[in-house]
């Protein structure tokens, strides 16, 4: 199988919206015949990625590669950064506010929710330009 | 244990799925958190919510769920069942609270499943 791409814009202005591209990815990763467990792992990363690009940094865009034994999911943003990863990385922190609250988000699980069902997490983020987070999960022969 | 047996349980009613009610169910998630129940992933489960809004039907989709309960007679919007529907999530409404819901549950058999570990 050669590797797909797929793009998927994330809209910021809406959080009750928000979910939207997880879900088409993860009706897509169904149609390639990808195992059930990476599928669900993949869609949860890609799902709290999304609520995390909207609720602060207004949207952004979701790439995604579908190769022979991995899926990269890649999550830009040009948002307002994260001033301490290793702060942000730890259950229960969150700088979410009560919109997202009332939603039953942000609890300071989106990350660690991330880190526990990729097999990679990498952050890349600088304060006042955005940030990019790229999971990788492997996808069992 | 059985949709329609959950109905029967929590006197619940069927707000969409009623020709799926003989889908097997193997544990449950009670939680008003959805990155919680994101961090609780099991096959065939259940999700009981006190939370009304589209994100807990995009979280039972995003795990695999099977059906939603929500529960202290709380009815989502058509278009919260509609996407429920589309997805093919069966959607209850039941009067019990969310403790005597999973009390009820528990007891009649239907457990966590959760190892306390991740």
């Amino acid at each position: 199988m050669e590797t797909i791409k797929l793009v998927y814009p994330v809209d910021g202005g809406d959080l009750i919206e928000a979910g939207e591209a997880s879900s088409k990815m993860k009706l897509t990763l169904k149609r390639l015949g990808l195992p059930p467990d990476v599928i669900r792992r993949a869609s949860i990363c890609m799902y709290e990625g999304e609520i995390n690009m909207v609720i602060h940094a207004d949207g952004g865009e979701a790439q995604v590669e579908v190769g022979m034994d991995e899926i990269t999911i890649r999550m830009t943003d040009t948002g307002p950064g994260i001033p301490d990863v290793d702060q942000a990385m730890k259950e229960g922190f969150s700088t979410a506010g009560p919109t997202a609250r009332e939603l039953g988000f942000g609890a300071g699980m989106g990350l660690p929710n991330m880190k526990r069902y990729a097999d990679e997490l990498a952050i890349e983020t600088e304060v006042g330009r955005g940030t990019v987070v790229t999971m990788k999960l492997k996808i069992p022969s | 244990m059985q949709l329609n047996q959950i109905r029967e349980i929590l006197s619940a009613r069927v707000l969409w799925g009623e020709d799926h009610l003989d889908r097997e169910v193997l544990s449950a998630c009670g939680s008003d958190f959805m990155s919680d129940v994101l961090a609780y992933v099991k096959n065939q489960a259940l999700l009981l919510t006190g939370l009304v809004n589209v994100q807990v039907v995009r979280t039972a989709d995003m795990t695999e769920m099977n059906c939603i309960v929500f529960v202290r007679g709380k009815v989502p919007s058509e278009s919260i069942i509609q996407l429920a529907a589309e997805r093919g999530i069966v959607v209850m409404t039941s009067p019990k609270r969310m403790y005597e819901a999973c009390g009820l549950l528990y007891s009649n058999g239907l457990r966590g499943d959760c190892d306390g570990n991740d």
